[in-house]
């Protein structure tokens, strides 16, 4: 079985809001002091799911697949220390400007390229930009049918068993291989990088590859090829004023919360 | 706004009726048809949805398309794309809305590339400047907001939970309820639902109640999320809890709310025993009121609440339910 699974480096997300800046003219993130560079939490789970399915199967060749700046070797190695066998790193000029449509564009013909795919893993969003559509995106570009926020990914007889998160539940869906799944927070707890595995990624040659490699042309990637434009960035205000609710006891404290809420008509 | 605004809400259902969503997207399409002179066009698709169309029409939409067939029930991406995507491709909508939810989130994006639409999801907000539209959602987050215009005559957007007012209802109107046959080639699906668990007890659905109950560290464990369940069932809530309390197995994970877990923005927040790390208020910042119970005053939540007590819950929710169940004896 042979698994592509596609990260993004991102901003640490975890990342104090009282810290988080945009610049407002240049429509970007400002990378104050101590702001790290992370993997998407949810393409972390994404490797995890390719690791779970080789350790069900035996054996399976997980590769990984990023877009980004040359900085996204460190996550990519990351990556390979959980246990990828290989990784590909899109980095061009030519994607600056894009938008989801030519991100997808991009994987799905790195995906091509890898040739011989049957699964490609990706978290269900991007914590950047939070929006869910690269996913599906590669599945439509590349014909294979897609599951999204799969919480459980089995292969079961050549045909992949997914456990899928709903508002209030989950259903079992069955897709014939190659198939695309978008991997939801459900998948629980990553493995730790071992130590072997680091030592042998940080002597790994990565695969870089840019637009012309992948046969794209200048109008497919990039501000060019997006179906959309970013008009403004900027930071919500939060004009918020906590009223500390004052009472000698429990009991009064309780008591005055209901009242307040009663009041403002929200209970 | 000058040109006539053409809209296509792509109706879910629950039950043989739309969801609440659908309504306020219809609000939305309505109010830009109306100053633009332009059409709402609504679609709903699976078996027994007469009602459901005729409800579409008297809450604005001019033109109901309503696809019946067997194979469109329960939804699947690829059962509902090929019909989804021939009634955009007859209208010509400047905008196809889709109500942001698993379903629709899973939709919209298949949805987008085959009309090769720009799309943005989880809108909050949206308007229409010189002629194009414009929709601000949150990202990073919720730390920050982007607005974004598309460069395609047909913009794909999914519409968050309670941002527009709802279209109301009015008896009286009738738009045309259209039986359109579907173009499905039942072949071409390649998924199957094997099964579903769903929950349908009160406060199941985390992301569309009304009131969330969430605990964190501060709960000190499983039995503390007892007590915050009982707190739910007396508000007719939902529970919640950060990515600590999940981790710790105190609550499951379908239960998180957070950058890495799941989006709420209900009417009431309750925060109880949660510190208030920016991943945890990525999935509640937008809840209308933010309530925070903590023992440490200095606590980032309280940043972000209309309410804060400064209390130990494990004294303070038990006299929260005892003060709701006297109310209602």
């Amino acid at each position: 079985m042979k698994i592509v699974v596609c990260v993004k480096e991102i901003p640490d997300p975890d990342i104090a809001a009282s810290v988080f800046q945009v610049d407002e003219a240049a429509r970007a993130v400002v990378p104050v002091p101590g702001l790290r560079s992370v993997a998407s939490p949810f393409d972390e789970q994404a490797i995890e799911v390719a690791l779970r399915l080789r350790d069900q199967l035996g054996s399976a060749a997980i590769s990984l697949v990023t877009l980004g700046d040359e900085t996204a070797k460190a996550i990519v190695k990351n990556g390979l220390a959980l246990g990828a066998d290989d990784a590909y790193l899109l980095v061009d000029e030519a994607f600056d400007g894009g938008d989801a449509t030519t991100t997808a564009r991009a994987l799905a013909a790195a995906i091509r390229k890898i040739g011989g795919v049957d699964l490609v893993l990706t978290g269900r969003q991007a914590a950047d930009d939070d929006a869910g559509i690269v996913g599906c995106g590669i599945a439509e570009i590349l014909g294979v049918p897609a599951v999204t926020f799969a919480m459980d990914v089995a292969v079961d007889g050549g045909a992949l068993v997914v456990e899928r998160s709903l508002g209030d539940g989950s259903e079992t869906v069955e897709a014939p291989l190659p198939a695309l799944v978008t991997v939801s927070h459900e998948v629980g707890k990553v493995r730790p990088a071992s130590l072997r595995e680091t030592m042998k990624a940080a002597r790994q040659p990565l695969t870089v590859g840019t637009a012309a490699d992948l046969e794209l042309t200048a109008g497919d990637v990039g501000a060019a090829g997006a179906r959309r434009t970013l008009e403004r960035l900027a930071v919500p205000k939060n004009d918020v004023r906590c009223e500390f609710l004052a009472g000698e006891s429990p009991e009064a404290l309780a008591a005055t919360l209901i009242e307040r809420l009663s009041a403002a008509r929200i209970l | 706004m000058s040109n006539p605004v053409r809209a296509l809400v792509v109706a879910e259902t629950s039950d043989g009726q739309p969801i609440p969503l659908v309504w306020e997207m219809l609000g939305l399409a309505r109010r830009w048809a109306d100053e633009t002179g332009g059409a709402v066009h609504a679609c709903v698709l699976g078996d027994g949805l007469d009602a459901a169309a005729v409800a579409l029409a008297a809450r604005g939409a001019d033109r109901v398309h309503r696809i019946a067939s067997p194979s469109l029930s329960p939804y699947q991406a690829d059962a509902w794309l090929p019909d989804v995507c021939a009634v955009a491709r007859a209208v010509g909508p400047a905008a196809v809305m889709i109500g942001h939810t698993p379903q629709g989130a899973d939709l919209a994006p298949r949805i987008a590339f085959r009309l090769d639409a720009g799309i943005a999801t989880a809108c909050n907000r949206a308007s229409w400047t010189a002629g194009r539209l414009e929709v601000t959602r949150p990202c990073y987050g919720g730390k920050a907001e982007e607005t974004v215009s598309f460069r395609t005559a047909t913009a794909v957007v999914t519409v968050k939970a309670k941002c527009f007012a709802p279209a109301p209802a009015q008896a009286a109107r009738h738009g045309d309820v259209v039986a359109v046959p579907t173009v499905l080639d039942a072949a071409s699906v390649r998924t199957r639902v094997r099964g579903s668990r769903r929950d349908a007890s009160a406060g199941a659905n985390l992301e569309s109640a009304n009131i969330v109950v969430a605990g964190g560290g501060g709960m000190k464990g499983p039995d503390g999320f007892g007590m915050l369940e009982r707190l739910a069932v007396a508000l007719g809530g939902a529970v919640g809890a950060s990515r600590v309390a999940c981790d710790l197995g105190w609550c499951p994970p379908g239960r998180q709310v957070g950058l890495s877990g799941k989006t709420v923005a209900p009417e009431l927040y309750l925060a109880v025993g949660i510190s208030g790390a920016g991943q945890h208020m990525a999935g509640c910042v937008n809840s209308k009121t933010i309530v925070a119970i903590n023992t440490d005053a200095a606590a980032p939540i309280f940043r972000y609440a209309r309410y804060g007590v400064v209390a130990d819950c494990h004294a303070l929710v038990p006299a929260l339910i005892e003060v709701l169940e006297s109310k209602a004896r």
